[in-house]
């Protein structure tokens, strides 16, 4: 069975077709970005003895609310420990893993559901999704690097993207089973739980199936790679306990983690943001339909902005998404000061655009300045900047908020500090991409480490 | 690493389309619901 998993067993032979690997990442991340949409399940799983509406015995939203926030604090803690495994074992044994806990975590919270019984819940989709999640996230990455070095961004974007568009499938087919297997008995979320478990399961395990990674030898064909090293792209390699001695390391995390949290201060507070900053011109329909619409921008803003990375390079990428992001965040009290809320609406969807591309292009940027041979790994220990973000840009914005609230700040204003902040937040970004540069001399492996099997 | 390990890799174009199919068939039907969401902002 090890065999099977083994990375020998899974190195491709000439002549295999490069473009097979994204739809083998594709199929592990399309699941696994259902994560974005658990929220779906909260509503029905307060009603689970009452059936039609909640009882005193019956779990409160804040206690479901543990579920996901266990679930993102295992991504980051098995992205981060995991990492360093999956450049060990191999990017199949890896996904495998990572489908029997994503599958197995819906299955046990499916039987947690059943016997009512909340711990089975948040060691199931809490801690063995998550697991699943972390570990799921970053095994298709390296691969996709080693198989497109011409093409590092749009590789990771396209993978990466799929995680962003697991919440669009995955938010639909869950509401969509809930209604399908609703019973005067059952408020039909057991059942869409082991469904979508089952289903989740065999997709990822599809996508560990055809898996493959190039022979070390391998180049692209028509593809020589520059004779002169490019400037913060280098040839040579980081171990990855190394690159946590790396002042570039700890920089990237910031890049991340400020990206991240400005992205995720629009996100998770559009829907009332709309509606507060634009009194009475903004429906509740019209408000989940600006929801939509930053989705498809975050969505599409992964695949876009990392392929662009490819040409534009990865540092002014960032500079960009820094820029940009200070000037539209500053802007968009204006916007709304003046009630324009188409030009509200464009500036959010490309804020949006850029929180994703921020996703998508770092495991390039990590690959230029640490090489290729441990990015998944240091791409995972990189993760928990996005896990800290998770905290800190909701309650930035709640917190805010609330102060502005309780001071007599006019709820239309409320926002206004906020979006200043981030926009700071977002300078902040802007300096420490600057002072990015490339790794010192002593940090690179030296020839004989990097052929060590027993180094990666 | 032996090369002769290796498991025999077909890369016939029908199964380059069915694979891609498999995944963007799904992340079409859900960009698709997603977008006749975001319709109700127009209206």
């Amino acid at each position: 069975m090890s065999g099977f998993f083994s990375k020998e067993r899974i190195t491709a032979s000439n002549g295999y077709n490069r473009w097979l690997i994204p739809p083998a990442a594709l199929a592990v991340h399309l699941c696994i970005g259902q994560a974005y949409a658990f929220s779906v399940f909260n509503e029905p799983m307060t009603r689970i003895l009452g059936i039609k509406e909640s009882v005193p015995d019956d779990w409160k939203l804040t206690t479901l609310g543990w579920i996901y926030s266990l679930a993102i604090v295992f991504l980051g803690l098995s992205a981060a420990f995991g990492g360093k495994w999956l450049e060990k074992v191999g990017p199949r044994r890896t996904m495998f893993t990572a489908a029997c806990c994503f599958g197995g975590g819906f299955i046990l919270s499916a039987i947690g559901i059943q016997t009512h019984q909340i711990w089975l819940l948040y060691l199931g989709y809490g801690v063995l999704g998550g697991c699943g999640l972390g570990l799921g996230y970053v095994s298709p990455v390296s691969t996709l690097i080693k198989w497109f070095p011409d093409r590092r961004g749009m590789a990771t974007g396209m993978a990466i993207m799929g995680f962003g568009g697991g919440a669009m499938i995955g938010a639909p087919l869950g509401v969509t089973l809930m209604k399908y297997f609703q019973t005067d008995t059952s408020v039909g979320v057991a059942e869409t739980f082991v469904v979508m478990g089952t289903v989740y399961f065999i997709s990822m395990v599809i996508g560990s199936l055809a898996i493959r990674i190039p022979a070390p030898d391998w180049k692209p064909a028509g593809w020589t790679p520059p004779a002169e090293s490019r400037k913060m792209v280098t040839k040579r390699h980081v171990h990855i306990d190394q690159a946590l001695k790396t002042p570039q390391f700890y920089l990237l995390w910031l890049i991340l983690c400020l990206n991240v949290t400005a992205g995720i201060g629009i996100l998770g507070q559009a829907s009332v943001m709309i509606q507060e900053m634009f009194k009475g011109g903004i429906s509740p329909e019209a408000a989940a339909g600006f929801v939509g619409l930053l989705s498809l921008f975050n969505m599409g803003g992964r695949f876009v902005w990392s392929s662009a990375s490819d040409y534009l390079g990865r540092q002014n990428t960032y500079f960009v998404f820094f820029a940009l992001g200070t000037f539209l965040y500053s802007m968009l009290p204006t916007f709304s000061g003046e009630g324009n809320i188409v030009l509200f609406i464009c500036a959010a969807a490309v804020i949006l655009s850029m929180y994703g591309g921020g996703f998508a292009t770092i495991p390039a940027y990590l690959a230029d300045i640490f090489g290729t041979k441990f990015v998944g790994g240091i791409h995972g220990r990189l993760l928990t900047a996005w896990a800290t973000a998770g905290v800190l840009g909701p309650v930035l914005v709640n917190y805010i908020r609330e102060y502005q609230i309780t001071h007599g700040v006019a709820k239309a204003d409320a926002y206004t500090t906020t979006l200043y902040i981030m926009a700071g937040l977002l300078t902040v970004g802007f300096v420490c991409n600057l002072l990015m540069k490339e790794v010192h001399e002593r940090h690179y492996m030296k020839h004989d480490e990097v052929d060590d099997p027993l180094q990666g | 690493m032996e090369n002769s390990a290796n498991q025999k890799d077909e890369s016939h174009p029908l199964l380059l389309v069915l694979f891609w199919a498999y995944v963007l068939i799904p992340l079409g039907w859900g960009v698709f619901q997603t977008f006749k969401k975001a319709l109700a902002l127009f209206q």
